[in-house]
């Protein structure tokens, strides 16, 4: 594997929540500025996965993490990683859109007031009309900047939140299941937005469509009860997959 | 017999419950599937038509009955007894009533008096007697009337739920009413207030001294009725509640409902929650024997001179009373925040703290104004403390080391004890109700539309 090529890579990584283990040995490499999808069935560990390379799974109590998860050759889960850098390294884009109660504008500029990116409320402004263009949102707020952000439609709100992640510039961007609460309509604009994040971006994505992990990854993870069954190339994983529980997932035996 | 009364008509209710169900199961066998209502909704109607009736005459009965005997007994008074006094007819029966209830000795009374009771005995004996036959009567006529009714085509559910709704609406009703009623004998007390003394002086006036002479001829026979001392005072001390209340109770929720871990929360909070419960004369024992005394020692030792019924003491252990108001309510609307918006804002690589301040908080803000305005409600209203821990002087002054007085205060000393209701020092007391009542209804309408505000912006 050529370490140019991968961003994050996992190496033994055991969750568990409690008593209970939600993941098992779980060894993946994640590639630079390419589009990955983790499928599978629901409860078998995806969102756990996606939400220990952000550190995310540290705000549920009780839940623990053992081996590594190494991003840009570095461990995160290493004493001496400040979480909060971490996140503004790692974006997330959550299942259900949930927009701050502030305006449009405070929702992108966000980030970007915490990290102090922006000296002047000119540069601020420029983050966030860039954020926003690039969500492809801009057009549909320009003028309504100043309005709440939970006043506009869940497809919109849903690239709000994207914007709002992509407006701290981060290396990586998580999405967890982030077209499950949209019609289809919205989600094609989701999906066709991620196709122009991933030049930039390193892209996860969980998904339950098998059509659209399709349509916008280069690469495919199947997990299935708290471990990665098949990983390759998202085109050979749905045309001719090696393991026969990837198969009969696919196929829609089970699942 | 009225226990006997009561268990007697659950009984024929259920039976009456039971008739109508056994009968609509019969119609439905005779011709199946043509039945409105299930057999349940027919039972129900049935004891409703019957049951209802009968219990309202029951009450009537109950709350009419000592009047009703009272007027009896009266009738068969001579004609000599009668057309005494008001005053000494009341006295007359009611050592009458003492007498046929065994309270009094009966051999010295005299025989008048004797007869009297003896008819008292008889008449609410035989009204007990006649209860359970009445209201049996009266249930029997309503399951009698409404049997016939039930065919197939009886909406009887509907029936049902249209009485059962009435009834909830009655119920809440209730409450209304005595919301009303109290307003009433306010404003009609007031009203007389207002009569001997201008509303001006009473709103505007600044000397607080409710005396008025008994005698015409009493020296300082003319009191003054200037409300904003008493005013004053009170919203000194709620002030100084509030200052304590309101970060203790918000700095302890949020810690409660952001950063404190499962089991601590759930020793935590219910002793917090022990501090509403603790009943509010121990708080002004607290307040009277402790803090004040405390607070004296120490201004001396400060050279400063404290009142030893200072407002600061009283304000203070009456903000340690609402910390529970405060906390507890703002942990509840704080948890309500989705966690959604934490891990949003958690995502972006904002600390605990920023996402508290910047996003928990302002989406929690309605909700937290709304639980300070009711802890300040209570403060204003809040009586004991205050009795026992403040001033009776009506300073009018901003210096919490002096002793003032408040609103309910004055309302205690000027009721408590043997009062004529007709002068103006006693009205006084209601137009300080009706105002401190006008002020919390301001309070509390001023906190729905903060929070009716917020919401619609945010949601």
């Amino acid at each position: 594997m050529n370490s140019a090529a991968t961003k994050i890579s996992t190496r033994g990584l055991n969750v568990f929540y409690g008593d209970k283990q939600a993941l098992f040995d779980v060894n993946l490499d994640l590639r630079r500025n390419q589009v990955t999808a983790l499928i599978g069935p629901s409860g078998c560990g995806k969102s756990t996965f996606i939400r220990c390379i952000n550190r995310m799974n540290d705000v549920i109590e009780g839940c623990r993490v053992r081996g590594k998860v190494i991003l840009d050759e570095e461990d995160i889960y290493c004493d001496d990683i400040d979480v909060v850098q971490l996140r503004a390294r790692v974006g997330m884009v959550f299942q259900k859109p949930n927009p701050f109660p502030k305006s449009v504008y405070d929702n992108v500029a966000y980030g970007a007031r915490i990290h102090g990116l922006a000296d002047t409320p000119g540069e601020l402004d420029e983050i966030v009309m860039t954020s926003l263009e690039r969500a492809g949102l801009l057009d549909e707020v320009r003028d309504r900047l100043s309005d709440p952000g939970t006043g506009l439609s869940g497809g919109q709100q849903q690239r709000l939140c994207i914007a709002r992640a992509i407006a701290v510039s981060p290396e990586v961007i998580l999405m967890d299941e982030p077209c499950s609460s949209l019609d289809p309509i919205a989600s094609a604009r989701i999906e066709e937005l991620i196709g122009e994040l991933s030049e930039n971006y390193t892209i996860v994505i969980v998904t339950h469509s098998m059509q659209q992990a399709a349509r916008v990854s280069q690469r495919a993870a199947f997990f299935h009860l708290g471990a990665v069954v098949e990983e390759g190339e998202t085109s050979r994983i749905f045309t001719d997959p090696s393991d026969e529980r990837t198969r009969d997932y696919i196929t829609g035996r089970f699942g | 017999m009225i226990v006997l009364t009561a268990l007697l008509l659950l009984l024929v209710v259920t039976l009456a419950f039971e008739t109508g169900r056994r009968r609509a199961v019969t119609l439905a066998v005779d011709t199946p599937r043509s039945l409105h209502s299930r057999p349940v909704y027919h039972g129900a109607f049935v004891a409703l038509c019957g049951g209802l009736p009968a219990l309202f005459v029951l009450l009537v009965w109950l709350i009419a009955h000592a009047a009703v005997v009272e007027q009896l007994v009266l009738a068969q008074l001579p004609e000599a007894l009668r057309g005494q006094q008001p005053e000494r007819v009341a006295l007359f029966l009611a050592e009458a009533r003492g007498i046929a209830s065994g309270h009094f000795e009966n051999q010295r009374a005299a025989p008048e008096l004797v007869a009297a009771a003896a008819d008292f005995l008889r008449f609410s004996t035989f009204s007990l007697r006649l209860l359970p036959v009445v209201v049996l009567l009266v249930a029997l006529a309503g399951f009698m009337a409404s049997l016939p009714r039930c065919t197939p085509a009886l909406r009887a559910q509907r029936r049902v739920e249209k009485i059962l709704r009435a009834l909830l609406a009655a119920c809440s009703g209730v409450a209304v009413l005595v919301t009303i009623g109290i307003v009433l004998s306010l404003v009609f007390e007031a009203f007389q207030f207002f009569l001997r003394v201008p509303i001006s002086e009473f709103l505007l006036g600044t000397h607080w001294s409710p005396q008025t002479a008994i005698r015409a001829d009493q020296v300082g026979s003319s009191g003054a009725f200037g409300a904003v001392p008493v005013f004053a005072g009170t919203l000194l001390i709620t002030a100084i509640a509030v200052l304590v209340a309101a970060p203790v109770g918000l700095y302890s929720a949020i810690y409660l409902s952001e950063y404190a871990r499962a089991r601590l929360r759930a020793v935590v909070k219910p002793a917090l929650e022990v501090l509403a419960g603790v009943p509010t004369v121990v708080y002004g024992f607290f307040a009277a024997l402790t803090v004040g005394p405390t607070l004296r020692t120490l201004g001396e030792q400060l050279n400063l001179s404290v009142a030893s019924e200072s407002a600061l003491a009283a304000g203070l252990v009456m903000g340690v009373m609402i910390i529970p108001f405060v906390s507890s309510l703002s942990d509840d609307v704080i948890r309500a925040v989705p966690q959604s918006l934490r891990e949003g804002s958690l995502g972006l690589g904002a600390t605990p703290s920023e996402t508290i301040r910047r996003v928990v908080l302002p989406a929690a803000l309605p909700g937290i104004v709304g639980a300070l305005l009711l802890a300040v409600s209570r403060a204003i209203g809040e009586t004991m403390i205050v009795v026992m821990a403040a001033g009776l002087a009506a300073n009018l002054t901003a210096n919490p080391l002096e002793a003032v007085t408040t609103v309910t205060v004055q309302i205690v000393t000027l009721l408590t004890g043997d009062q004529e209701f007709d002068s103006a020092k006693t009205l006084a007391a209601f137009a300080l109700g009706l105002l401190l009542f006008l002020v919390t209804l301001l309070l509390n309408v001023i906190a729905l539309s903060v929070v009716r505000r917020y919401r619609e912006q945010y949601d």
